[in-house]
């Protein structure tokens, strides 16, 4: 078993060395990212911005009903929802989103190619198939990751502001106020790091396991699932050690 | 010339090839038969570098495969053609795509001579309409054709074909069969098929390697394929009833 894990971490950094190679044509490697970032930000924005909107909704009203004393003064629930919204709710919650919607696209696309040997193709013609197919996939993921998991940080306050509104669980003034207070521009850093290296995961581990299919539509279900099961193993594990490091 | 010497490849504890040793001629179309699982794919997986042997050499024009540079190999590869069995096309690429997707990997082409190259390729397949169409709009001769057009694009010097009958009518199978012969004689081509069609052993067979379990149990060509003395051979070209009732009646 043990052993069987590290020959699997170590296939994936042989794997990672293959990706990382010099693209054959730059030109051909810069239409496939734009094909990629068009593909993974567009596709995943509606999924996002629903998701983000209720995530919004919820944690307000939870926040609400949880600190209603007249202690505690009503610009804590923006304050609150802020917080947990931007350093820990969207960055990986969402993360785990794209983990569904993003790595298993990357898993049966590069799995499907593995399947009907078009990768041996590109292999026959002497082209690095893992740099060809991968990099840009990876290179986009690191773009268009971080810039998404912005959109839905302000979904998920603009979903906020509006059950603020309609429930009227506090003022909206004092939503605002609390969403503008004390603001540290570090945990918008922190945020962002932590989308960055699970963008990473996502792509680089969605096409590891896509890559090295043996067999076929069977086998191909069942990388896909096991993708998306390692990957957000790992963005829970990492977030974990992030935060330590970090805060 | 492709010269195999005594290779071995394993999977696991499974011997799939057994010291194979072998010479495919130059500018001949070279087909390698046998039953399903003999150990076809693996060969032909192997001479083209998808596999490396555990024991053994294969070398092209007396250099060894095994010991060329990554550089050196890319350069092998360059000059090579594969037909796989299920095509291989890219699914997301029109027709023009794909047989212009070598040409753009590999060569600095300008856009005026490579779409020169890809009408003459679809046209040498006859296929000179399709480039805008889809591998998944295409029948299954079509894709095959649209394979060879694919894979004669960069004027490779060894043509490799895995079982490029597979799933096809006889009729179209035979076209094809024609098409890769006039392709290996007109460009002089070193071809390789792999195949369990006995239309395709009669008819374009110049050299022809017989594997079983692993093993080369007999070699020759169309002409002498028939009336071997090898009971292998016999029990693998005499298996249908139909080239059975043939030989009876001669």
């Amino acid at each position: 078993m043990l052993l069987r894990l590290l020959e699997t971490i170590g296939e994936y950094f042989v794997f990672l060395a293959k990706v990382f190679s010099r693209p054959e044509k730059w030109r051909i490697f810069f239409s496939k990212l734009l094909f990629e970032l068009d593909a993974m930000g567009v596709g995943s924005l509606l999924i996002i911005a629903i998701v983000s909107i209720t995530m919004g909704s919820v944690i307000t009203i939870q926040t609400a009903l949880q600190i209603e004393s007249s202690w505690v003064p009503a610009w804590t629930v923006g304050f609150t929802v802020r917080t947990s919204v931007v350093m820990e709710l969207c960055p990986t919650i969402i993360s785990l989103l794209l983990v569904g919607n993003l790595g298993s696209r990357i898993t049966a696309e590069i799995g499907s190619m593995r399947v009907t040997e078009q990768i041996d193709a590109l292999e026959v013609m002497g082209i690095n198939p893992a740099s060809y197919l991968v990099l840009p996939k990876i290179i986009a993921s690191l773009i268009v990751n971080p810039v998404l998991i912005i959109i839905s940080i302000f979904f998920a306050l603009f979903g906020g502001y509006i059950t603020v509104i309609i429930v009227g669980c506090v003022s909206s003034y004092d939503f605002i106020d609390g969403l503008t207070s004390f603001f540290r521009m570090y945990d918008v850093y922190y945020a962002l790091t932590k989308t960055f290296v699970f963008a990473f995961v996502i792509s680089s581990i969605a096409s590891f396991y896509g890559y090295r299919i043996e067999g076929g539509a069977l086998e191909l279900g069942k990388a896909s699932t096991k993708g998306i099961v390692v990957a957000s193993f790992l963005i829970l594990m990492l977030n974990l050690i992030i935060t330590q490091i970090m805060l | 010339m492709i010269k195999v010497k005594n290779i071995s490849k394993y999977f696991g504890m499974h011997k799939v090839l057994k010291n194979v040793s072998t010479t495919f001629q130059d500018g001949k179309v070279n087909l390698i038969i046998g039953r399903s699982g003999s150990g076809k794919t693996v060969l032909m997986k192997s001479l083209i570098g998808l596999w490396t042997p555990e024991e053994g050499k294969i070398e092209y024009s007396g250099h060894d495969i095994g010991e060329m540079s990554t550089v050196e190999r890319q350069k092998l590869r360059a000059e090579m053609g594969m037909v796989f069995q299920g095509s291989a096309l890219f699914d997301s690429m029109t027709i023009e795509e794909n047989v212009r997707f070598p040409l753009d990997m590999l060569t600095t082409q300008n856009k005026d001579e490579k779409a020169e190259r890809v009408d003459f390729c679809l046209a040498r397949v006859d296929l000179p309409r399709a480039h805008r169409l889809y591998p998944a709009e295409l029948s299954g001769g079509m894709k095959k054709r649209a394979a060879i057009a694919r894979a004669i694009a960069c004027q490779p010097r060894y043509l490799f074909c895995d079982e490029p009958n597979s799933g096809l009518d006889p009729k179209t199978s035979l076209l094809i069969d024609q098409l890769l012969a006039e392709i290996t004689r007109e460009f002089g081509i070193t071809t390789i098929i792999n195949t369990h069609d006995l239309n395709s052993v009669i008819t374009i067979g110049e050299h022809i390697t017989f594997i079983y379990q692993g093993e080369i149990a007999w070699e020759g060509n169309k002409d002498e394929v028939l009336f071997s003395e090898n009971e292998l051979l016999n029990d693998f070209i005499y298996a249908q009833p139909l080239t059975r009732k043939i030989r009876d009646k001669h």
